[in-house]
């Protein structure tokens, strides 16, 4: 029987480290998902938007020949640069710190949900905004909330092409042409809401895109313009929305509150979490749970999270899931005593030398999965012979270099593992010819890379 | 071991339908899987054919596109008078007269209406129909054709890449690698490591392939992070292992999802996707004349032209087909047309035939397996028709 602290470090945290206690029970699981909203460091749209008009600006007279002007874009180019590299190390130095991962991971169970990917610098810190605006603060709220921020944030609309997606019918068409952009519409029903295998057609889609025109970012007049929109009314999944008035964005919020209120969205949310956090092959059982937990509290996520982290499934199915790449990086630096600080303190090389190309070998090129879908669960999409080789070779020669530490080898398996570990593996660490080879095989291990 | 009873078994079935067709025997009977060596690159994302293969030719397609896809009075390659080829790929067109690029321009996977990436993606690559749920489809048919091939061993099919491609996943062994990576550990700790594993067979898998690989010295690319040479390097590698026993590669380009400024991101797509056909060439020599390359998408895209100067999810997309092996220099199959009428469901490309027919020809051409294989084990339930003839 395995402990509930070590159960709940290892399958709903980044691991056990020897610099902090695991979390003793689900009320300090949950704790830890408070702790995970937004910090001083975050990122709004509004300052993003801000630094691009000054940008514009500063442009514009740099080009007619101001020299002053020109040395503060490129300082401005340069600070948003650094903003972007800050951004993903503060999320990871967080990861590394938490004394129990649990709103952390789940930040990046709903980033992946909601998955957007960069392009030039602006939109690279949008997609930082979006998981500090859209994520962080619904992570104990309501699904709804979060669902509405995040396919209304600009990052979004960018990356789901919603920018250009205007009604046939509506004024700016009239007089400038144009037409709709499904894609936002497609993935809001099929990854972000009722899941592909649900009973829904092209004709829902259509309609669905219909009444999301409109939706388009600017940076001085918000995500919101009435002169593209399609007029209404639209029937969406038997629903009819836009009748009453002028476009607005009311009509929008109504329907994304009716999908996420779906017993469709409910249970492929709860498979979701399920295959994430306790089986590629999950228990049915708690899936029905958690969909009943999610539709009962009016999909209010701060009961289904306490849900999941009380499931007896968890010690049922300890360690069917291998941990991401990004899993795997946080919990080795984890289990050395690796702390966020050193990892801020980083020179942007050794980062991207040691952490971001190394994840990219091992198949997560951080920040660029390869569609909205996100990164896949599959234990098999991961463990593979280069994916596998790529965490051996990582452990053996490049995370020596980032973290010297020699622990005793008994000592680290106590820490790393606690009474987790198995027996071949605590047969194997005395007999490594070394304390280096000592930690490369417990971090190569099933055990390790399994959580 | 399944995966040995299940290849013996199958050897019964092919020696069953060998004797009774005797013309075929010699050469399925052979005890390697032969000279021919076939690419399968899977364009992940939906690539739209009308711009890969531009039918300016049909005067619909101007009331349908503004920006993109015109043909040659914008830069593209007349091939015939009626297609043109992206200026992007340009570099192809020596292939083209040498009849070693050919293309069909309308065909399809059973998969139809939700337009799901992921979902195409997966039906390409189980290559089934949709009866099963889509997450349900864990075999691959490259897979199932190693299954079926007479001789087949564990190298004789590679994916390469840092992704998984689930079209060679299966109870057939196969290699699995990427150019970029390394494994230098030292040799007490390799026996440790393998000794560990040995109770976990995902892990145990995974590590004798990688161990038994990264000793082989394969002067390995340097990874860039750069889309372009990272390409280049797989077809590379693939190259190199094509050159020795491997006679099936396959890999994935992804960056073909262009729902907005078509013109901008389809090009470095394409660019990328003739870098990698030329690199296979190159580094093949002589044996790129025995080689087929096929590259497929989930599906294609809408044949008008959205509000943001991209194209949304369709259904018939375009099949390219590249090597010395094949009768190129040619459009392959039939073309619907873009009228009003002629279009499916009112918005994409007709498809107008099976993707998998001509995937299964290939092989039947390539490597002699039987059409009652392909029909009923690797394509279940296909109806391969009649023979579209690919290869020269």
């Amino acid at each position: 029987m395995i402990a509930y602290p070590e159960l709940a470090a290892i399958r709903l945290g980044y691991g056990l480290s020897p610099l902090m206690a695991a979390p003793v029970d689900p009320a300090q699981v949950l704790a830890s998902v408070a702790g995970a909203g937004p910090d001083a460091d975050a990122i709004s749209v509004a300052s993003i938007s801000a630094m691009q008009r000054d940008l514009v600006r500063l442009r514009r007279r740099a080009k007619a020949g101001d020299r002053k002007a020109r040395a503060q874009a490129d300082d401005i180019g340069a600070l948003s640069d650094r903003m972007i590299a800050l951004a993903q190390r503060r999320e990871m130095a967080r990861a590394l710190d938490a004394p129990a991962g649990f709103g952390e991971r789940l930040v990046r169970f709903w980033s992946d949900h909601f998955t957007v990917r960069g392009g030039n610098s602006e939109r690279r810190l949008l997609g930082v905004s979006l998981v500090d605006e859209a994520i962080r603060p619904h992570l104990g709220g309501s699904f709804a909330d979060m669902m509405f921020a995040a396919e209304t944030h600009p990052a979004m609309l960018l990356y789901l092409s919603q920018q250009g997606s205007v009604g046939p019918n509506s004024r700016f068409a009239r007089k400038r042409g144009g037409g709709l952009n499904e894609n936002l519409a497609r993935e809001m029903i099929e990854l972000h809401s009722l899941g592909v295998g649900a009973d829904y057609t092209q004709a829902d889609v259509r309609q669905l895109a219909e009444l999301l025109t409109g939706l388009r970012y600017h940076r001085d007049r918000g995500i919101f313009d009435a002169t593209r929109a399609e007029p209404g009314p639209e029937t969406v999944l038997g629903r009819r929305y836009g009748d009453k008035g002028p476009a607005s964005l009311d009509d929008i919020r109504a329907v994304i509150t009716d999908l996420a209120a779906r017993p469709e969205t409910a249970r492929h949310l709860a498979r979701k979490l399920v295959v994430h956090f306790v089986s590629d092959d999950p228990p049915q059982g708690l899936v029905d749970r958690l969909a009943a937990t999610y539709s009962e509290s009016g999909g209010d996520l701060a009961v289904v999270n306490a849900a999941l982290a009380q499931a007896p499934e968890l010690a049922a199915r300890f360690r069917e899931k291998a941990r991401q790449p990004y899993d795997f990086v946080i919990a080795a630096l984890r289990s050395l005593g690796f702390t966020g600080r050193q990892l801020l303190d980083m020179k942007p090389g050794v980062f991207q030398r040691g952490i971001i190309r190394p994840m990219a070998l091992m198949g997560q090129n951080w920040g660029a999965p390869r569609g909205p879908d996100g990164w896949p669960e599959a234990a098999h999409s991961w463990i593979t012979p280069q994916g596998l080789a790529a965490r051996i070779h990582w452990s053996a020669q490049v995370l020596p270099r980032l973290h010297r530490v020699r622990p005793e080898p008994r000592e680290f398996l106590a820490a790393a593992f606690g009474d987790t570990a198995s027996e071949p593996l605590k047969w194997a660490v005395p007999r490594a010819e070394s304390v280096r080879d000592a930690i490369v095989i417990a971090l190569s291990s099933a055990d390790f890379n399994r959580r | 071991m399944p995966s040995r009873r299940l290849f013996l078994k199958s050897a019964a079935v092919i020696g069953c339908s060998a004797a009774a067709h005797p013309w075929m025997s010699s050469m399925t009977f052979a005890s390697t899987p032969g000279e021919n060596r076939l690419v399968v690159i899977i364009l992940r994302g939906a690539m739209d054919g009308l711009d890969a293969f531009q039918p300016y030719g049909d005067a619909n397609l101007r009331g349908l596109r503004s920006s993109i896809s015109i043909g040659p009075e914008q830069g593209a390659h007349d091939l015939d008078g009626y297609f043109a080829l992206h200026p992007s790929l340009g570099t192809l067109l020596p292939l083209w007269k040498a009849g070693e690029l050919a293309f069909a321009p309308a065909v399809s996977t059973p998969y139809r209406d939700k337009r799901s990436h992921f979902d195409g993606q997966d039906i390409l690559e189980a290559g089934t129909g949709t009866d099963l749920a889509p997450g349900d489809q864990r075999d691959g048919w490259l897979n199932r054709l190693l299954q079926n091939m007479p001789g087949a061993q564990s190298r004789t099919a590679y994916s390469i890449g840092t992704e998984e491609m689930r079209i060679l996943s299966g109870s057939a062994p196969a290699k699995s690698w990427a150019p970029q990576v390394r494994l230098r550990i030292s040799p007490q700790a390799e026996l440790l490591l393998r000794r560990i594993y040995e109770d976990d067979p995902l892990f145990h898998a995974a590590a004798e392939e990688a161990i038994e690989i990264a000793a082989e010295d394969l002067t390995p690319a340097q990874g860039t992070g750069r889309p372009q040479r990272d390409a280049s390097g797989i077809a590379s590698f693939a190259a190199a292992r094509l050159n020795e026993e491997t006679r099936i590669a396959t890999f994935s380009l992804p960056g073909w999802d262009s729902h907005a400024s078509q013109a901008r991101t389809l090009g470095r797509a394409f660019e990328r996707l003739a870098a990698v056909i030329l690199t296979l060439k190159t580094d093949l020599g002589r044996n790129w004349a025995r080689t087929t390359v096929l590259a497929m998408t989930e599906f294609g895209r809408t044949a008008r032209e959205n509000g943001s100067g991209g194209t949304d999810h369709g259904t018939g997309g375009t099949m390219l087909m590249a090597g010395g092996a094949i009768r190129g220099g040619r459009m392959i199959g039939a073309w619907p047309g873009l009228a009003e009428g002629d279009l499916y469901a009112g918005r994409d490309l007709m498809p107008m035939r099976d993707i998998r027919a001509y995937a299964a020809w290939a092989m039947r051409d390539l490597f002699a397996i039987p059409r009652d294989t392909l029909e009923r084990v690797v394509f279940p339930d296909l109806d391969m028709a009649e023979n579209p003839r690919i290869l020269a």
